[in-house]
Protein backbone atom coordinates (compact mmCIF):
# COMPACT_ATOMS: atom_id res chain seq x y z
CA UNK A 1 0.00 0.00 0.00
CA UNK A 2 1.55 3.23 -1.08
CA UNK A 3 1.38 6.27 1.14
CA UNK A 4 -0.36 9.39 -0.05
CA UNK A 5 1.89 12.33 0.72
CA UNK A 6 -0.50 14.97 -0.44
CA UNK A 7 -4.17 14.81 -1.23
CA UNK A 8 -6.57 17.56 -2.20
CA UNK A 9 -10.32 17.20 -2.22
CA UNK A 10 -12.38 19.66 -4.18
CA UNK A 11 -10.06 22.60 -3.61
CA UNK A 12 -11.49 26.00 -4.43
CA UNK A 13 -9.75 29.35 -4.31
CA UNK A 14 -11.51 32.64 -4.98
CA UNK A 15 -9.85 36.01 -5.02
CA UNK A 16 -11.83 39.16 -4.35
CA UNK A 17 -10.51 42.03 -6.37
CA UNK A 18 -11.33 45.67 -6.68
CA UNK A 19 -14.19 46.99 -4.68
CA UNK A 20 -14.16 50.50 -3.41
CA UNK A 21 -16.30 53.52 -3.21
CA UNK A 22 -17.37 53.50 -6.84
CA UNK A 23 -16.83 49.99 -8.01
CA UNK A 24 -18.42 46.75 -6.95
CA UNK A 25 -16.22 43.94 -5.73
CA UNK A 26 -15.46 41.24 -8.26
CA UNK A 27 -14.65 37.62 -7.54
CA UNK A 28 -12.10 35.69 -9.56
CA UNK A 29 -12.44 31.94 -9.33
CA UNK A 30 -8.80 30.94 -9.70
CA UNK A 31 -9.21 27.30 -8.79
CA UNK A 32 -12.61 25.68 -9.15
CA UNK A 33 -12.82 22.43 -7.25
CA UNK A 34 -9.70 20.43 -8.03
CA UNK A 35 -9.00 17.01 -6.52
CA UNK A 36 -5.75 15.10 -6.70
CA UNK A 37 -3.44 12.86 -4.74
CA UNK A 38 0.24 12.01 -5.03
CA UNK A 39 1.90 8.88 -3.64
CA UNK A 40 5.27 8.87 -1.96
CA UNK A 41 8.18 9.02 -4.38
CA UNK A 42 5.97 9.92 -7.34
CA UNK A 43 5.66 13.01 -9.48
CA UNK A 44 2.43 14.77 -10.36
CA UNK A 45 2.78 17.25 -13.21
CA UNK A 46 0.32 20.12 -13.48
CA UNK A 47 0.13 21.57 -16.98
CA UNK A 48 -1.69 24.60 -18.25
CA UNK A 49 -1.28 28.06 -19.75
CA UNK A 50 -0.67 31.18 -17.72
CA UNK A 51 -3.73 32.21 -15.79
CA UNK A 52 -5.17 28.72 -15.52
CA UNK A 53 -4.67 28.55 -11.75
CA UNK A 54 -1.74 26.18 -11.60
CA UNK A 55 0.44 28.52 -9.57
CA UNK A 56 -2.46 29.31 -7.24
CA UNK A 57 -2.84 25.59 -6.64
CA UNK A 58 0.90 25.40 -5.98
CA UNK A 59 0.60 28.12 -3.36
CA UNK A 60 -2.22 26.25 -1.68
CA UNK A 61 -0.26 23.00 -1.62
CA UNK A 62 2.78 24.82 -0.27
CA UNK A 63 0.61 26.23 2.53
CA UNK A 64 1.34 29.81 1.52
CA UNK A 65 -2.27 30.58 0.70
CA UNK A 66 -5.36 29.04 2.29
CA UNK A 67 -7.98 27.42 0.09
CA UNK A 68 -11.41 29.06 0.10
CA UNK A 69 -12.98 25.65 0.50
CA UNK A 70 -12.03 22.03 0.12
CA UNK A 71 -9.76 19.78 2.12
CA UNK A 72 -6.01 19.41 1.93
CA UNK A 73 -4.19 16.48 3.53
CA UNK A 74 -0.44 16.39 3.95
CA UNK A 75 0.95 13.03 5.08
CA UNK A 76 -2.58 12.04 6.01
CA UNK A 77 -3.18 15.01 8.32
CA UNK A 78 -5.78 17.56 7.44
CA UNK A 79 -4.30 21.04 7.15
CA UNK A 80 -6.27 24.26 7.26
CA UNK A 81 -3.96 27.23 7.61
CA UNK A 82 -6.83 29.71 7.52
CA UNK A 83 -8.19 28.29 10.78
CA UNK A 84 -5.31 26.68 12.61
CA UNK A 85 -2.34 28.57 11.32
CA UNK A 86 0.78 26.72 10.40
CA UNK A 87 3.02 24.76 12.70
CA UNK A 88 6.77 24.55 12.19
CA UNK A 89 6.31 20.84 11.72
CA UNK A 90 4.03 21.39 8.73
CA UNK A 91 6.24 24.12 7.33
CA UNK A 92 9.09 21.63 7.13
CA UNK A 93 7.13 19.07 5.22
CA UNK A 94 6.42 21.10 2.12
CA UNK A 95 8.93 23.24 0.27
CA UNK A 96 8.84 25.07 -3.03
CA UNK A 97 11.26 25.93 -5.85
CA UNK A 98 10.28 28.93 -7.93
CA UNK A 99 10.56 29.55 -11.64
CA UNK A 100 13.01 32.39 -11.77
CA UNK A 101 16.28 31.66 -9.98
CA UNK A 102 17.33 35.28 -10.51
CA UNK A 103 14.41 36.57 -8.49
CA UNK A 104 14.15 33.97 -5.77
CA UNK A 105 17.58 34.38 -4.18
CA UNK A 106 18.42 37.40 -2.06
CA UNK A 107 21.31 39.16 -3.85
CA UNK A 108 22.80 40.31 -0.54
CA UNK A 109 22.86 36.92 1.09
CA UNK A 110 25.76 34.50 0.76
CA UNK A 111 24.92 31.02 -0.44
CA UNK A 112 25.85 29.54 2.92
CA UNK A 113 23.37 31.83 4.64
CA UNK A 114 20.73 31.09 2.03
CA UNK A 115 21.01 27.41 2.88
CA UNK A 116 21.37 27.89 6.63
CA UNK A 117 18.40 30.19 7.05
CA UNK A 118 15.66 27.55 6.91
CA UNK A 119 17.47 25.67 9.68
CA UNK A 120 17.96 28.82 11.72
CA UNK A 121 14.28 29.68 11.57
CA UNK A 122 12.75 26.26 11.92
CA UNK A 123 15.17 24.29 14.05
CA UNK A 124 17.32 24.94 17.09
CA UNK A 125 20.49 23.66 15.45
CA UNK A 126 23.73 25.42 16.40
CA UNK A 127 25.69 27.37 13.79
CA UNK A 128 28.33 24.71 13.28
CA UNK A 129 25.81 22.03 12.51
CA UNK A 130 23.94 24.31 10.13
CA UNK A 131 27.20 24.94 8.32
CA UNK A 132 27.97 21.25 8.00
CA UNK A 133 24.50 20.47 6.69
CA UNK A 134 24.72 23.30 4.17
CA UNK A 135 28.09 22.03 2.93
CA UNK A 136 26.70 18.54 2.52
CA UNK A 137 23.69 19.81 0.63
CA UNK A 138 25.90 21.87 -1.70
CA UNK A 139 27.69 18.68 -2.67
CA UNK A 140 24.41 16.82 -3.16
CA UNK A 141 23.20 19.31 -5.74
CA UNK A 142 26.48 19.28 -7.62
CA UNK A 143 28.15 22.39 -6.22
CA UNK A 144 31.24 22.53 -4.02
CA UNK A 145 32.23 23.85 -0.59
CA UNK A 146 34.07 26.70 -2.34
CA UNK A 147 30.67 28.11 -3.27
CA UNK A 148 29.63 28.53 0.38
CA UNK A 149 30.82 32.12 0.70
CA UNK A 150 29.76 33.39 -2.71
CA UNK A 151 26.86 35.63 -3.61
CA UNK A 152 24.04 34.71 -6.02
CA UNK A 153 25.25 37.04 -8.80
CA UNK A 154 28.39 34.93 -9.14
CA UNK A 155 26.39 31.95 -10.37
CA UNK A 156 24.80 31.02 -13.68
CA UNK A 157 21.07 30.39 -14.00
CA UNK A 158 21.44 26.63 -13.74
CA UNK A 159 23.64 26.90 -10.66
CA UNK A 160 21.17 29.26 -9.02
CA UNK A 161 18.37 26.81 -9.64
CA UNK A 162 20.53 24.17 -7.95
CA UNK A 163 20.91 26.49 -4.97
CA UNK A 164 17.16 27.05 -4.84
CA UNK A 165 16.63 23.29 -4.88
CA UNK A 166 19.26 22.85 -2.16
CA UNK A 167 17.55 25.46 0.01
CA UNK A 168 14.22 23.69 -0.41
CA UNK A 169 15.77 20.39 0.66
CA UNK A 170 17.50 21.70 3.79
CA UNK A 171 14.58 20.79 6.03
CA UNK A 172 14.15 17.26 4.62
CA UNK A 173 10.70 17.92 3.22
CA UNK A 174 8.54 15.05 2.09
CA UNK A 175 6.91 17.10 -0.64
CA UNK A 176 8.62 19.45 -3.04
CA UNK A 177 6.57 21.79 -5.20
CA UNK A 178 8.43 22.82 -8.35
CA UNK A 179 6.89 25.84 -10.06
CA UNK A 180 8.28 25.80 -13.60
CA UNK A 181 11.79 25.04 -12.33
CA UNK A 182 13.40 24.69 -15.75
CA UNK A 183 11.43 27.15 -17.88
CA UNK A 184 14.03 29.88 -17.47
CA UNK A 185 16.95 27.59 -18.31
CA UNK A 186 18.73 26.63 -21.51
CA UNK A 187 18.15 23.27 -23.07
CA UNK A 188 21.36 21.61 -21.91
CA UNK A 189 21.18 23.14 -18.42
CA UNK A 190 17.55 22.09 -18.26
CA UNK A 191 18.67 18.51 -18.87
CA UNK A 192 21.18 18.74 -16.01
CA UNK A 193 18.62 20.11 -13.58
CA UNK A 194 16.05 17.48 -14.59
CA UNK A 195 18.67 14.78 -14.01
CA UNK A 196 19.46 16.26 -10.62
CA UNK A 197 15.79 16.24 -9.67
CA UNK A 198 15.49 12.59 -10.71
CA UNK A 199 18.58 11.66 -8.66
CA UNK A 200 17.35 13.49 -5.57
CA UNK A 201 13.95 11.87 -5.87
CA UNK A 202 15.58 8.44 -5.83
CA UNK A 203 17.87 9.29 -2.96
CA UNK A 204 15.39 10.93 -0.59
CA UNK A 205 12.15 9.29 -1.79
CA UNK A 206 10.87 12.77 -2.54
CA UNK A 207 7.41 13.48 -3.83
CA UNK A 208 7.17 16.15 -6.50
CA UNK A 209 4.39 18.38 -7.68
CA UNK A 210 5.86 19.65 -10.93
CA UNK A 211 4.26 22.65 -12.59
CA UNK A 212 5.09 23.28 -16.19
CA UNK A 213 3.74 24.31 -19.54
CA UNK A 214 6.32 22.32 -21.46
CA UNK A 215 4.83 18.99 -22.41
CA UNK A 216 8.09 17.41 -23.47
CA UNK A 217 9.51 18.00 -19.98
CA UNK A 218 6.33 16.70 -18.40
CA UNK A 219 6.42 13.56 -20.48
CA UNK A 220 9.95 12.95 -19.28
CA UNK A 221 9.51 13.54 -15.56
CA UNK A 222 5.90 12.87 -14.58
CA UNK A 223 4.11 9.79 -13.30
CA UNK A 224 0.70 11.43 -13.28
CA UNK A 225 -0.44 14.42 -15.31
CA UNK A 226 -3.16 16.94 -14.57
CA UNK A 227 -4.12 19.45 -17.24
CA UNK A 228 -5.73 22.63 -15.94
CA UNK A 229 -7.78 25.06 -17.95
CA UNK A 230 -9.49 28.12 -16.47
CA UNK A 231 -9.24 26.79 -12.93
CA UNK A 232 -10.54 23.33 -13.65
CA UNK A 233 -8.74 20.03 -14.01
CA UNK A 234 -9.89 19.05 -17.47
CA UNK A 235 -7.73 15.98 -17.64
CA UNK A 236 -6.19 13.87 -14.91
CA UNK A 237 -4.57 10.50 -15.27
CA UNK A 238 -1.34 8.59 -15.58
CA UNK A 239 1.23 9.92 -18.01
CA UNK A 240 0.60 7.08 -20.46
CA UNK A 241 -3.16 7.61 -20.45
CA UNK A 242 -2.99 11.35 -20.96
CA UNK A 243 -0.33 11.28 -23.68
CA UNK A 244 -1.77 8.30 -25.56
CA UNK A 245 -5.39 9.34 -25.49
CA UNK A 246 -6.07 12.97 -24.56
CA UNK A 247 -9.77 13.35 -23.91
CA UNK A 248 -10.34 17.07 -23.56
CA UNK A 249 -10.09 19.35 -26.57
CA UNK A 250 -7.76 21.73 -24.70
CA UNK A 251 -5.27 18.92 -24.07
CA UNK A 252 -5.29 18.16 -27.76
CA UNK A 253 -4.71 21.85 -28.55
CA UNK A 254 -1.74 21.78 -26.20
CA UNK A 255 -0.29 18.74 -27.92
CA UNK A 256 -0.78 20.29 -31.33
CA UNK A 257 0.96 23.49 -30.23
CA UNK A 258 4.07 21.77 -28.90
CA UNK A 259 6.81 22.15 -31.48
CA UNK A 260 7.98 18.90 -32.96
CA UNK A 261 11.66 18.31 -33.54
CA UNK A 262 11.60 15.01 -35.38
CA UNK A 263 12.74 14.55 -38.94
CA UNK A 264 9.37 13.39 -40.24
CA UNK A 265 7.55 16.55 -39.19
CA UNK A 266 10.31 18.77 -40.61
CA UNK A 267 9.94 16.97 -43.93
CA UNK A 268 6.18 17.46 -43.80
CA UNK A 269 6.60 21.18 -43.11
CA UNK A 270 9.11 21.71 -45.90
CA UNK A 271 6.89 19.84 -48.35
CA UNK A 272 3.94 22.00 -47.36
CA UNK A 273 6.01 25.13 -47.78
CA UNK A 274 7.15 24.13 -51.25
CA UNK A 275 3.57 23.43 -52.29
CA UNK A 276 2.37 26.82 -51.06
CA UNK B 1 23.20 38.36 -53.76
CA UNK B 2 22.89 37.80 -50.07
CA UNK B 3 20.75 40.26 -48.14
CA UNK B 4 23.00 40.19 -45.12
CA UNK B 5 26.57 39.02 -45.51
CA UNK B 6 28.95 38.85 -42.56
CA UNK B 7 32.51 37.58 -42.70
CA UNK B 8 34.58 36.86 -39.63
CA UNK B 9 32.64 38.92 -37.10
CA UNK B 10 34.40 39.48 -33.78
CA UNK B 11 32.80 41.27 -30.84
CA UNK B 12 34.82 42.04 -27.75
CA UNK B 13 33.69 43.64 -24.52
CA UNK B 14 36.01 45.67 -22.33
CA UNK B 15 35.53 44.56 -18.75
CA UNK B 16 37.33 45.27 -15.52
CA UNK B 17 39.18 41.98 -15.82
CA UNK B 18 40.34 42.53 -19.40
CA UNK B 19 38.61 42.09 -22.70
CA UNK B 20 36.09 39.35 -23.23
CA UNK B 21 35.42 37.90 -26.66
CA UNK B 22 31.71 37.19 -26.98
CA UNK B 23 31.67 36.46 -30.69
CA UNK B 24 34.72 34.85 -32.21
CA UNK B 25 34.96 34.84 -35.98
CA UNK B 26 31.39 34.11 -37.03
CA UNK B 27 30.47 34.27 -40.70
CA UNK B 28 26.92 34.09 -41.91
CA UNK B 29 24.68 35.18 -44.71
CA UNK B 30 20.93 35.45 -45.17
CA UNK B 31 19.20 35.59 -48.50
CA UNK B 32 15.94 37.26 -49.31
CA UNK B 33 12.92 35.07 -48.52
CA UNK B 34 15.01 32.86 -46.28
CA UNK B 35 14.54 31.82 -42.66
CA UNK B 36 17.83 31.37 -40.86
CA UNK B 37 17.85 30.04 -37.31
CA UNK B 38 20.76 30.72 -34.97
CA UNK B 39 20.77 28.22 -32.12
CA UNK B 40 22.85 28.19 -28.98
CA UNK B 41 22.79 28.40 -25.23
CA UNK B 42 22.99 31.63 -23.29
CA UNK B 43 26.48 32.98 -23.64
CA UNK B 44 26.95 31.53 -27.11
CA UNK B 45 27.01 35.00 -28.61
CA UNK B 46 23.93 34.54 -30.74
CA UNK B 47 22.16 37.67 -29.56
CA UNK B 48 25.35 39.72 -29.41
CA UNK B 49 26.21 39.08 -33.04
CA UNK B 50 22.78 40.28 -34.13
CA UNK B 51 22.93 43.31 -31.84
CA UNK B 52 26.23 44.11 -33.54
CA UNK B 53 24.49 44.00 -36.90
CA UNK B 54 21.79 46.32 -35.58
CA UNK B 55 24.38 48.60 -33.98
CA UNK B 56 22.74 48.33 -30.59
CA UNK B 57 25.75 47.31 -28.52
CA UNK B 58 27.00 49.55 -25.71
CA UNK B 59 30.20 51.56 -26.08
CA UNK B 60 32.21 48.91 -24.20
CA UNK B 61 31.91 46.65 -27.20
CA UNK B 62 34.34 46.61 -30.10
CA UNK B 63 32.97 45.19 -33.33
CA UNK B 64 35.32 44.11 -36.09
CA UNK B 65 34.62 42.15 -39.21
CA UNK B 66 36.18 41.49 -42.59
CA UNK B 67 32.87 42.24 -44.20
CA UNK B 68 29.46 43.29 -42.94
CA UNK B 69 27.16 44.11 -45.81
CA UNK B 70 23.45 44.62 -45.68
CA UNK B 71 21.49 45.07 -48.87
CA UNK B 72 24.63 46.14 -50.72
CA UNK B 73 25.77 48.67 -48.11
CA UNK B 74 28.75 48.33 -45.85
CA UNK B 75 27.49 48.58 -42.27
CA UNK B 76 30.98 49.09 -40.88
CA UNK B 77 31.48 52.33 -42.76
CA UNK B 78 28.10 53.88 -42.02
CA UNK B 79 27.88 56.84 -39.67
CA UNK B 80 25.48 56.34 -36.81
CA UNK B 81 23.02 58.81 -38.36
CA UNK B 82 22.98 56.86 -41.59
CA UNK B 83 22.64 53.59 -39.74
CA UNK B 84 19.65 54.90 -37.79
CA UNK B 85 17.90 55.38 -41.13
CA UNK B 86 18.31 51.69 -41.90
CA UNK B 87 17.70 50.22 -38.47
CA UNK B 88 13.99 49.96 -37.78
CA UNK B 89 13.19 50.49 -41.46
CA UNK B 90 14.97 47.99 -43.72
CA UNK B 91 16.17 45.87 -40.86
CA UNK B 92 14.25 45.50 -37.63
CA UNK B 93 14.31 43.38 -34.55
CA UNK B 94 11.89 41.73 -32.13
CA UNK B 95 13.09 41.07 -28.60
CA UNK B 96 12.51 38.36 -26.09
CA UNK B 97 10.53 40.12 -23.39
CA UNK B 98 7.55 41.81 -25.01
CA UNK B 99 6.48 43.35 -21.71
CA UNK B 100 9.90 44.86 -21.14
CA UNK B 101 10.60 46.07 -24.65
CA UNK B 102 7.50 48.22 -25.00
CA UNK B 103 7.50 51.56 -23.24
CA UNK B 104 4.95 51.39 -20.41
CA UNK B 105 4.34 55.16 -20.51
CA UNK B 106 2.93 55.35 -24.03
CA UNK B 107 -0.01 53.74 -25.78
CA UNK B 108 0.78 51.02 -28.30
CA UNK B 109 -0.69 53.24 -31.00
CA UNK B 110 1.85 55.95 -30.23
CA UNK B 111 4.68 53.44 -30.28
CA UNK B 112 3.68 52.03 -33.66
CA UNK B 113 3.16 55.48 -35.14
CA UNK B 114 6.52 56.66 -33.84
CA UNK B 115 8.31 54.36 -36.31
CA UNK B 116 6.10 55.50 -39.15
CA UNK B 117 6.69 59.16 -38.34
CA UNK B 118 10.44 58.78 -38.12
CA UNK B 119 11.06 56.57 -41.14
CA UNK B 120 8.14 57.11 -43.49
CA UNK B 121 7.25 60.74 -42.84
CA UNK B 122 3.53 60.04 -42.88
CA UNK B 123 1.02 62.55 -41.60
CA UNK B 124 -1.09 61.68 -38.60
CA UNK B 125 -4.13 60.39 -40.53
CA UNK B 126 -1.96 58.13 -42.68
CA UNK B 127 -0.12 56.89 -39.63
CA UNK B 128 -3.29 55.99 -37.83
CA UNK B 129 -4.64 54.17 -40.84
CA UNK B 130 -1.40 52.23 -41.25
CA UNK B 131 -1.26 51.39 -37.53
CA UNK B 132 -4.78 49.93 -37.67
CA UNK B 133 -3.79 47.96 -40.76
CA UNK B 134 -0.70 46.62 -38.98
CA UNK B 135 -2.60 45.56 -35.88
CA UNK B 136 -5.10 43.76 -38.09
CA UNK B 137 -2.25 41.98 -39.84
CA UNK B 138 -0.76 40.70 -36.62
CA UNK B 139 -4.14 39.44 -35.51
CA UNK B 140 -5.29 41.83 -32.81
CA UNK B 141 -9.04 42.14 -32.47
CA UNK B 142 -10.62 45.61 -32.45
CA UNK B 143 -7.43 47.33 -33.67
CA UNK B 144 -8.83 50.85 -33.62
CA UNK B 145 -9.69 50.66 -29.92
CA UNK B 146 -6.50 48.80 -29.09
CA UNK B 147 -4.37 51.71 -30.37
CA UNK B 148 -5.27 53.54 -27.18
CA UNK B 149 -4.28 50.68 -24.88
CA UNK B 150 -1.18 50.76 -22.75
CA UNK B 151 1.14 47.72 -22.74
CA UNK B 152 0.09 46.69 -19.24
CA UNK B 153 -3.48 46.34 -20.42
CA UNK B 154 -2.49 43.64 -22.89
CA UNK B 155 -1.37 40.05 -22.42
CA UNK B 156 2.15 38.84 -23.17
CA UNK B 157 1.11 37.35 -26.49
CA UNK B 158 -0.64 40.55 -27.52
CA UNK B 159 2.39 42.63 -26.57
CA UNK B 160 4.56 40.42 -28.73
CA UNK B 161 2.11 40.95 -31.60
CA UNK B 162 2.44 44.70 -31.10
CA UNK B 163 6.24 44.34 -31.18
CA UNK B 164 5.92 42.45 -34.47
CA UNK B 165 3.64 45.17 -35.81
CA UNK B 166 6.27 47.80 -34.96
CA UNK B 167 9.00 45.69 -36.53
CA UNK B 168 7.18 45.18 -39.83
CA UNK B 169 5.73 48.70 -39.96
CA UNK B 170 8.13 49.90 -42.69
CA UNK B 171 8.16 46.66 -44.68
CA UNK B 172 11.67 45.64 -43.65
CA UNK B 173 13.84 43.47 -45.86
CA UNK B 174 15.29 41.69 -42.87
CA UNK B 175 13.57 40.82 -39.62
CA UNK B 176 15.62 39.60 -36.67
CA UNK B 177 13.62 37.80 -33.98
CA UNK B 178 15.59 37.31 -30.76
CA UNK B 179 13.91 34.50 -28.82
CA UNK B 180 10.48 35.86 -29.75
CA UNK B 181 8.53 33.14 -27.94
CA UNK B 182 10.64 32.18 -24.95
CA UNK B 183 8.50 34.14 -22.51
CA UNK B 184 5.24 32.79 -23.89
CA UNK B 185 3.03 29.73 -23.37
CA UNK B 186 3.16 26.90 -25.89
CA UNK B 187 -0.22 27.67 -27.41
CA UNK B 188 0.68 31.35 -27.81
CA UNK B 189 4.15 30.38 -29.01
CA UNK B 190 2.57 28.38 -31.82
CA UNK B 191 0.42 31.35 -32.85
CA UNK B 192 3.36 33.78 -32.85
CA UNK B 193 5.59 31.43 -34.84
CA UNK B 194 2.85 30.86 -37.40
CA UNK B 195 2.35 34.61 -37.64
CA UNK B 196 6.06 35.29 -38.17
CA UNK B 197 6.44 32.62 -40.82
CA UNK B 198 3.32 33.71 -42.69
CA UNK B 199 4.41 37.37 -42.66
CA UNK B 200 7.86 36.33 -43.83
CA UNK B 201 6.40 34.39 -46.75
CA UNK B 202 3.89 37.12 -47.60
CA UNK B 203 6.39 39.98 -47.76
CA UNK B 204 9.42 37.94 -48.86
CA UNK B 205 11.49 39.12 -45.91
CA UNK B 206 14.68 37.53 -44.74
CA UNK B 207 14.07 36.26 -41.21
CA UNK B 208 16.68 35.44 -38.60
CA UNK B 209 15.34 33.43 -35.67
CA UNK B 210 17.55 33.44 -32.62
CA UNK B 211 16.51 30.68 -30.25
CA UNK B 212 17.67 27.94 -27.93
CA UNK B 213 14.61 25.83 -28.57
CA UNK B 214 15.22 23.05 -31.08
CA UNK B 215 11.47 22.66 -31.52
CA UNK B 216 11.20 26.25 -32.72
CA UNK B 217 14.06 25.62 -35.16
CA UNK B 218 12.37 22.52 -36.52
CA UNK B 219 9.11 24.37 -36.99
CA UNK B 220 10.38 27.47 -38.75
CA UNK B 221 13.88 27.40 -40.22
CA UNK B 222 15.22 26.78 -43.72
CA UNK B 223 18.84 26.86 -42.66
CA UNK B 224 20.44 26.61 -39.21
CA UNK B 225 23.62 27.89 -37.61
CA UNK B 226 24.65 26.34 -34.31
CA UNK B 227 26.78 28.53 -32.06
CA UNK B 228 28.69 27.64 -28.91
CA UNK B 229 30.83 30.00 -26.84
CA UNK B 230 30.99 32.59 -29.59
CA UNK B 231 32.01 30.20 -32.33
CA UNK B 232 30.07 28.67 -35.14
CA UNK B 233 29.91 24.91 -34.63
CA UNK B 234 27.82 23.91 -37.58
CA UNK B 235 25.85 25.29 -40.47
CA UNK B 236 23.38 23.14 -42.36
CA UNK B 237 19.92 23.16 -43.84
CA UNK B 238 17.31 22.21 -41.30
CA UNK B 239 16.63 18.69 -42.50
CA UNK B 240 20.23 17.54 -42.62
CA UNK B 241 20.91 19.14 -39.24
CA UNK B 242 18.25 17.02 -37.57
CA UNK B 243 18.90 13.96 -39.70
CA UNK B 244 22.66 13.83 -39.50
CA UNK B 245 24.19 16.43 -37.20
CA UNK B 246 27.90 16.77 -37.86
CA UNK B 247 29.32 18.45 -34.79
CA UNK B 248 29.33 16.84 -31.37
CA UNK B 249 27.72 19.89 -29.87
CA UNK B 250 24.68 19.71 -32.14
CA UNK B 251 24.34 16.05 -31.36
CA UNK B 252 24.51 16.85 -27.66
CA UNK B 253 21.89 19.58 -27.98
CA UNK B 254 19.53 17.28 -29.83
CA UNK B 255 19.91 14.48 -27.34
CA UNK B 256 19.24 16.85 -24.45
CA UNK B 257 15.68 17.27 -25.74
CA UNK B 258 13.47 15.55 -23.16
CA UNK B 259 11.50 13.78 -25.89
CA UNK B 260 14.69 12.11 -27.08
CA UNK B 261 15.52 10.76 -23.64
CA UNK B 262 16.71 7.18 -23.63
CA UNK B 263 16.04 5.49 -20.32
CA UNK B 264 15.94 7.53 -17.16
CA UNK B 265 18.69 10.03 -17.70
CA UNK B 266 19.00 12.87 -20.11
CA UNK B 267 22.40 13.15 -21.71
CA UNK B 268 23.79 16.63 -21.07
CA UNK B 269 26.03 18.70 -23.26
CA UNK B 270 28.99 18.30 -20.94
CA UNK B 271 28.72 14.50 -21.23
CA UNK B 272 29.35 14.77 -24.93
CA UNK B 273 31.74 17.63 -25.50
CA UNK B 274 35.44 16.94 -25.82
CA UNK B 275 36.68 19.91 -23.86
CA UNK B 276 35.48 20.07 -20.26
CA UNK B 277 33.78 23.35 -19.52
CA UNK B 278 35.90 25.62 -17.34
CA UNK B 279 34.90 25.31 -13.71
CA UNK B 280 32.50 27.97 -12.57
CA UNK B 281 31.15 28.49 -16.07
CA UNK B 282 29.40 25.15 -16.16
CA UNK B 283 25.99 25.17 -14.61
Amino acid sequence: MSIKVVEGKNIVRDYHVGGGLFRAQRTVHAVKGVSFSVDKGKTLAIVGESGCGKSTLARIITLIDPATSGELFIDGNKVDIAKDGLSKEMRRKVQIVFQNPYGSLNPRQKIGDVLGEPLLINTGKPAEERRDLAMKMLKKVGLGPEHYNRYPHMFSGGQRQRIAIARALMLNPSLLVLDEPVSALDLSVQAQVLNLLADLQDEFQLTYVFISHDLSVVRYIADDVMVMYFGEAVEYGSREEVFADPKHSYTRTLFAATPRADVASIKARLAKKKAA
Amino acid sequence: MALLDIQNLVVEFQTVSGSFRAVDGVSLHVDEREVLAIVGESGSGKSVSMLAVMGLLPWTATVTADRMNFNGRDLLKLSSAERRKIVGKDMSMIFQEPMASLNPCFTVGFQIEEVLRFHMGMDSAQRRERAIELLTQVGIAEPAERLNSFPHQMSGGQCQRVMIAIAIACNPKLLIADEPTTALDVTIQKQILDLLVSLQAKYGMGLIMITHNMGVVAETADRVIVQYKGRKMEEADVLSLFESPKSNYTRALLSALPENAVGDRLPTVSDMMFEPAPSGAAA
